[in-house]
């Protein structure tokens, strides 16, 4: 894992000063709420409906036990006790105060973590494949990237005041988990035939009220042109970015209207006028970097655990966990465990203080100290030895961590919606919960198979509805919430859009909507045919039926 | 006073700590909807909105607005479920927020689903 | 108006013309960006010095030609939060413009050390904050991150730092 060394510590320190110094003028009267919102926002400071919201940053997804124990710390100290995990692996605290938020920010800045641009217009916390650095399917680990990026785009003074926000996403797998496709930069890891690496570099893809799939503007990109490369798109996009409308002011936006041959000449112009550094300390500082996250030293085991093998034989339920919770590890002997923070009928996300110090503990006891946080809102101990997963199973039981339903239909994304969120329309977290219960039974979960169902309280998307394979949209109609559901998303490497089946519906219809399309898919699947598979093959036509037929 | 009243309230969040707060009639701000003052008029409702914009310079609250709202048997109920939610707090933890410190409208949450 | 530069007050010592109007013979003028296309061949006649006075809209290469003649080019900020003039800013120094760089407009003191970074180095700051104010805003970051950006000496550049034994900061043309 990255260490800040003096640098990083005095970085973080002179910003918290910062922030310290504004708030008290804020509270003095000094500042306007106009002038102070931009830069609380950039510290990750928003006013949500009850109280402020802080949002907190968990670079590339990676976290130690340390810092897991200091996130609950902080729930119990200046929150109530809980923090809500996000898709964009951060952590948000719901009962925050502006005159605490100075502290909460030194005691993150303890163990070397930070809110810096949670929020604003500027480069937000850089994510990546939460299977990072473990997975079997990687050609590289994509987070020295992730760190570099994140390095580089910390207070940039030329893009802090973008005409909107900006979200890059990395992947070094070909299996897409970090839905890079649809962030305004992309970054995806490829390896040609002679077995040297170059990056993909797609822009202009995004979610909230227009959804895109973005566009690759180069194929190869060498690792040590990347920071000068990314410096030009983000220039072209600062200065021709539409301002008029903050509706249209993603990137994708440019993309759209320029073309996307357009806007690659202007970036490929300006990425060539630009006077060019040499690279070496770049190259230098990815090098120093990259060994911060050498693998762990992972013991030789045999591909087959006796111990797993018959724990799973003896316990139903453990083989279940195992069967769904699991993920390939890229050594033998070895296993990514997933922790779904989704129990039945619980809220997506949302971790106990108390959950945090048990996921924490087995992070330390069992996984080299490491922990991951996943866009779909779960927790990965990246690292397990097969021999261990019976015994971490019954620790995350004890501590209500144990749902088997890791991409399953409980597996549900929502975003706070509008019980906690002031720009929702709708709630989205007890839409969640009813599916949830619907769905509680295991072996139905079972027959159903891989299901992404995703939830947004509002058009902004941050609930990833239009990727998920049924995704749900909350709306205001005339002071009533009501629901629109969507077929088809995906957000993996073969990215697609949702599509609107239908008139919308009141909350309390919603899951029954969601039951007579997963009875429509398993009368029409063929076998093996997972829910997504499926509908592409036949389309919106039996769903809408099935569902507007009796209505 | 069995009659209902409907007319505008102003509501902010406490500029400190962020906690929604609802102006009332002698001026000050309660953590209560109940205790707001209820313009019946809107001169009556400008005139709150005045003096919640006083309160803004004065750094007390910030993002004052007037809501839609009635009053029945003291009781208040804010029109939209948005305006309802911030009197309560989440349908989903009733056991935070207003609701949970005894500070809650008199008026029952929002249906759950 | 008092300008902010080198983290004191001065006084603006330019005149400030109009898109059009008659020119003072003698002194320093700043004319509006129109105005310099139009009149560039008396502009640069002209005795005293020359500044210019750039859209957020305009685009930095359409200065180039003129940079050599320029002693100051003012940047707008129609709001703190349009950063497009933190863009041409730094364009312009990578174009190797070494003049008087101004911000005008909506520039606070939360912003000015980002200013200070891109290459501005004088400010149209009006009278709402005391020097003070602006005199601590300028150095609340002792470090960045970044590489190559125009610094006034006072804070580190983390990766330079770090590898203290690479080569230094080297403009050289970018090859493809
Ligand atoms: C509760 C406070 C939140 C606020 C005020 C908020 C605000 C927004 C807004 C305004 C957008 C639309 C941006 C645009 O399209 O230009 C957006 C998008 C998004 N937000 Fe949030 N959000 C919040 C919470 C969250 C949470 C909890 C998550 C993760 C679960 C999240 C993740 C995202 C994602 C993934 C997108 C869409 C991707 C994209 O930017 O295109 N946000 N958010
Ligand atoms: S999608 Fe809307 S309701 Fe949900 S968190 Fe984002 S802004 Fe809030």
């Amino acid at each position: 894992m990255y260490r800040y060394d003096e640098f990083d510590h005095q970085f973080v320190r002179d910003r918290t000063n910062q922030f310290r110094n504004q708030a008290d003028r804020r509270l003095k009267g000094e500042l306007t709420e106009e002038e102070f919102r931009p830069l609380r926002l950039m510290n990750g400071l928003y006013l949500q409906l009850h109280a402020y919201m802080l949002r907190v940053a968990i670079p590339y997804g990676t976290l130690s036990s340390r810092q897991m124990r200091q996130l609950a710390f902080i729930a119990d100290k200046w929150d109530k006790g809980y923090g809500h995990f996000t898709t964009r692996q951060n952590i948000q605290y719901n009962w925050i105060k502006l005159e605490d938020t100075a502290d909460i920010l030194d005691a993150l800045a303890e163990v070397e973590m930070h809110a810096i641009q949670t929020s604003g217009n500027c480069i937000r916390n850089v994510t990546t494949d939460h299977w990072a650095g473990a997975a079997a399917d990687e050609i590289a680990d994509p987070r020295p990237v992730g760190e570099l990026l994140r390095q580089w785009s910390s207070l940039h003074p030329e893009f802090s005041y973008l005409p909107r926000k900006f979200k890059i996403a990395v992947t070094g797998a070909p299996n897409d988990r970090a839905a890079v496709k649809v962030h305004d930069i992309g970054l995806r890891l490829h390896k040609n035939a002679e077995g040297a690496v170059g990056w993909e570099v797609i822009v202009g893809g995004g979610l909230g009220r227009t959804p895109m799939v973005g566009v690759t503007v180069r194929d190869f990109l060498p690792e040590h042109e990347l920071i000068g490369y990314l410096e030009a798109i983000m220039r072209v996009y600062n200065l021709y970015g539409r301002r008029d409308n903050k509706y249209k002011a993603r990137i994708k936006i440019l993309v759209h209207e320029l073309g996307a041959e357009k806007f690659k000449s202007e970036v490929e112009a300006e990425y060539a006028r630009r006077p060019h550094a040499s690279t070496e300390v770049e190259e230098r500082e990815l090098k120093r970097i990259a060994a911060y996250f050498a693998a762990p030293q992972l013991e030789k085991l045999p591909r087959w655990s006796a111990a797993f093998e018959e724990a799973k034989l003896k316990s139903p339920d453990f083989a279940r966990w195992a069967k769904n919770n699991l993920g390939p590890h890229h050594a033998d002997g070895y296993a990514i465990v997933n922790i779904s923070l989704k129990p039945d009928g619980g809220i997506p996300g949302d971790a106990t203080s108390d959950q945090m110090r048990v996921m924490a503990d087995l992070a330390e006891r069992y996984s080299f100290d490491e922990l991951r946080v996943s866009h779909a809102q779960n927790i990965v101990l990246p690292h397990v030895k097969k021999d261990d997963l019976f015994a971490i199973w019954q620790a995350l039981q004890g501590a209500d961590l144990a749902a088997a339903n890791y991409g399953l239909a409980g597996d549900i994304i929502a975003c706070p919606g509008l019980d906690y969120c002031a720009l929702a329309t709708a709630r989205s977290i007890p839409i969640s919960q009813s599916i949830s219960r619907k769905f509680a039974n295991s072996a139905r979960q079972d027959e159903i198979g891989k299901l992404k169902i995703n939830i947004s309280g509002c058009i902004n998307a941050c609930g990833h509805h239009h990727v998920g394979h049924i995704g749900i949209l909350g709306l205001d109609k005339k002071g009533e919430e009501y629901y629109q559901i969507t077929l088809g998303g995906s957000s993996a490497e073969n990215a697609s859009i949702g599509t609107i089946l239908g008139p919308g519906f009141a909350g309390h219809e919603v899951a029954d909507a969601i039951e007579t399309i997963l009875d429509t898919y398993l009368k029409l699947r063929e076998p093996d045919e997972e829910f997504l598979a499926a509908y592409r093959r036949v389309g919106p036509k039996p769903f809408k039926e099935a569902l507007y037929a009796t209505a | 006073m069995t009659a209902t009243e409907k007319g505008q309230l102003v509501t902010a969040n406490r500029l400190r700590d962020g906690i929604a707060v609802f102006l009332t009639r002698s001026g000050q701000w309660s953590e209560v909807i109940d205790d707001a003052a209820l313009a019946l008029e809107p001169q009556a409702a400008a005139a709150l909105e005045l003096r919640a914009k006083d309160d803004e310079k004065a750094t007390l609250v910030t993002g004052a607005y007037l809501i839609d709202a009635e009053r029945r048997e003291g009781r208040v109920r804010a029109a939209h479920i948005r305006e309802r939610m911030r009197a309560l707090g989440p349908t989903v933890r009733l056991d935070l927020g207003k609701q949970a410190e005894g500070k809650g409208a008199g008026f029952a949450a929002p249906e759950g689903v | 108006m008092p300008l902010l530069k080198n983290n004191t007050l001065i006084s603006d010592t330019w005149i400030h013309a109009g898109v059009d109007g008659e020119l003072p013979n003698a002194g320093d003028v700043i004319v509006p960006f129109v105005r310099l296309l139009k009149e560039w061949e008396s502009l640069s006649q002209r005795d005293g010095k020359l500044g210019v006075e750039l859209g957020n809209v305009d685009r930095a290469e359409a200065l180039s030609m003129f940079l050599p003649r320029l002693s100051a080019v003012i940047l707008p900020f129609p709001a703190f939060n349009d950063g497009r003039a933190y863009s041409i800013a730094r364009q312009l120094r990578e174009m190797g413009y070494r003049g008087e760089l101004r911000a005008t407009g909506n520039v606070l003191p939360d912003q000015l050390q980002l200013m200070l970074q891109v290459g501005f180095d004088t400010f149209d700051i009006g009278e709402r904050f005391p020097l003070s104010t602006w005199q601590q805003a300028s150095k609340q970051m002792s470090l960045a991150y970044q590489r190559g950006l125009f610094r006034r000496g006072s804070e580190a550049e983390i990766w330079t730092e770090r590898h203290t034994d690479a080569e230094p900061w080297l403009e050289q043309p970018h090859a493809g």
